[in-house]
């Protein structure tokens, strides 16, 4: 789980980095270049397939865990009071990686499939053109935010926990890895939020 | 100042590992708030003694927080309520008046229903028994200082070496992981030069024989360091996690 999550936190940082570039202002032109490398160069292409495999590996991972903890405690206890010892979403995982999950085929269904699976991206119809089209939905835009929300979350205990899982777990460099990991999870989960949010109100041109 | 509370106690009864177990509902009353959880129930079993039922199995030995045996899930903790403490060093001060308090054995594949409250808990041993030890010459103890050992290293080894083995970590963890247990054990000789001459293989046996016994794994959630009596912390876990990558690498 920690390698994997290590990988798709690695990975998330250029999808924001990159998807940023439409607060630039400049109708899309410095993010359309940018997909237009990612969506062509042969090396983002390979990294594109170890993404998907590190995607999958995460989330087997992740369901076999899940089904092999469940069965280790056969006879529920009557009353638990999980508050009184630890974060509700760090004993929600599984539950915030399965919204992630609905939320990912939602989402790859609107531009992965859009870009690299249809015929349908052109220079008069670019991925900024069918951001804007999508993000007309307030719908969409709910949905996006949900999974953006769901996303910090499962960042905020997914990032300092694969280091301990890892072992690094040290005096003098655990707080700095927690106060990292807690500024990445906002500040992912935050900037790809006011993507659709700033669309939808016409924020962005 | 003493006061004194009535109680709806509702305790987990088990006539054997195999039967299934229920709930039953019991009243006291006149309880003291100066009383140790384990006094209300001696309190409690006395009456059901004399009323010629059968008392509360459960565990208890020494009742001054060192030996591990109390293990009480009491209103959906380890312990119950208060940080830092067994069942056995738990007040009836903690408690309110007319309080309904839920008590349930430690709930764990790995740990079977022996009767009521009890759970037998020999997993433990065997995992301490698979790596839990050190090679020493035999004949007189060697002059202590010809082992130097940093304070440091001596403090954790000592603060991981508190663990008294109650199994309220197990208790706590949502996926019923003995990953704080185990790394207390596997700490308490890795940080010490009497721990090198094993380090190779231990993680690697002990951690073996953790999986084998039926306990879950680690999501790190932290509620084992939050329960534990002995404030172990989860420091020892990342230590168990290096200990058990390097044996591993270096493991023949």
């Amino acid at each position: 789980m920690a390698t994997t999550g290590l990988f798709l936190i690695s990975f998330l940082i250029v999808h924001c980095g990159l998807n940023a570039t439409i607060f630039l202002n400049d109708g899309g032109a410095a993010f359309n270049e940018g997909a237009e490398f990612m969506g062509t160069n042969p090396i983002i292409r390979t990294m594109e397939i170890v993404l998907f495999a590190g995607l999958l590996l995460h989330i087997v991972d992740g369901l076999r865990l899940w089904l092999d903890n469940k069965k280790k405690r056969p006879v529920a206890y009557a009353v638990v009071d999980g508050a009184a010892n630890s974060k509700w979403y760090s004993r929600s995982m599984g539950l915030l990686g399965t919204l992630l999950l609905l939320f990912l085929i939602i989402h790859l269904k609107h531009f992965w499939y859009f870009s690299r699976l249809t015929n349908d991206l052109t220079e008069a119809h670019t991925l900024y053109n069918e951001m804007q089209i999508v993000f007309e939905s307030p719908i969409v835009v709910i949905i996006y935010v949900l999974g953006c929300i769901s996303l910090g979350y499962h960042l905020l205990h997914g990032f300092q926990s694969a280091f301990q899982s890892l072992g690094w777990n040290h005096p003098k460099y655990a707080p700095t890895i927690k106060s990292i990991g807690a500024i990445y999870a906002v500040v992912i989960s935050a900037t790809f939020a006011s993507m659709p949010i700033a669309f939808y109100f016409h924020l962005i041109h | 100042m003493e006061g004194h509370l009535n109680l709806t106690l509702k305790i987990w009864r088990q006539k054997n590992t195999q039967t299934a177990g229920k709930f039953e509902t019991y009243q006291v009353s006149g309880i003291s708030t100066d009383m140790s959880f384990l006094e209300m129930i001696d309190v409690l079993n006395n009456r059901l003694i004399e009323e010629g039922d059968d008392p509360v199995a459960f565990d208890h030995d020494c009742r001054e927080g060192i030996c591990g045996m109390c293990s009480m899930y009491i209103n959906g903790r380890p312990h119950g309520p208060n940080r830092g403490v067994t069942t056995c060093q738990l007040h009836m001060r903690s408690f309110k008046d007319g309080e309904t308090i839920t008590v349930e054995p430690w709930r764990a594949s790995a740990f079977p229903v022996i009767k009521d409250l009890v759970v037998n808990r020999s997993a433990f041993d065997r995992i301490i028994a698979a790596g839990g030890f050190i090679s020493v010459n035999t004949g007189n103890a060697q002059d202590a200082n010809n082992l130097p050992i940093n304070k440091d290293n001596a403090d954790d080894a000592f603060a991981a070496a508190a663990c008294i083995g109650c199994g309220a970590c197990v208790a706590a963890c949502k996926n019923a992981s003995a990953m704080l247990f185990t790394s207390a054990k596997i700490s308490q000789l890795a940080l010490l030069p009497q721990g090198q001459i094993e380090a190779a293989t231990r993680a690697q046996a002990m951690v073996a024989q953790m999986d084998e016994e039926g306990f879950g794994a680690c999501s790190n959630t932290g509620a084992c360091e939050a329960e534990c009596p002995k404030g172990i912390s989860i420091e020892n876990i990342a230590r168990m996690n290096r200990e058990y990558f390097s044996a591993t690498f270096s493991s023949k």
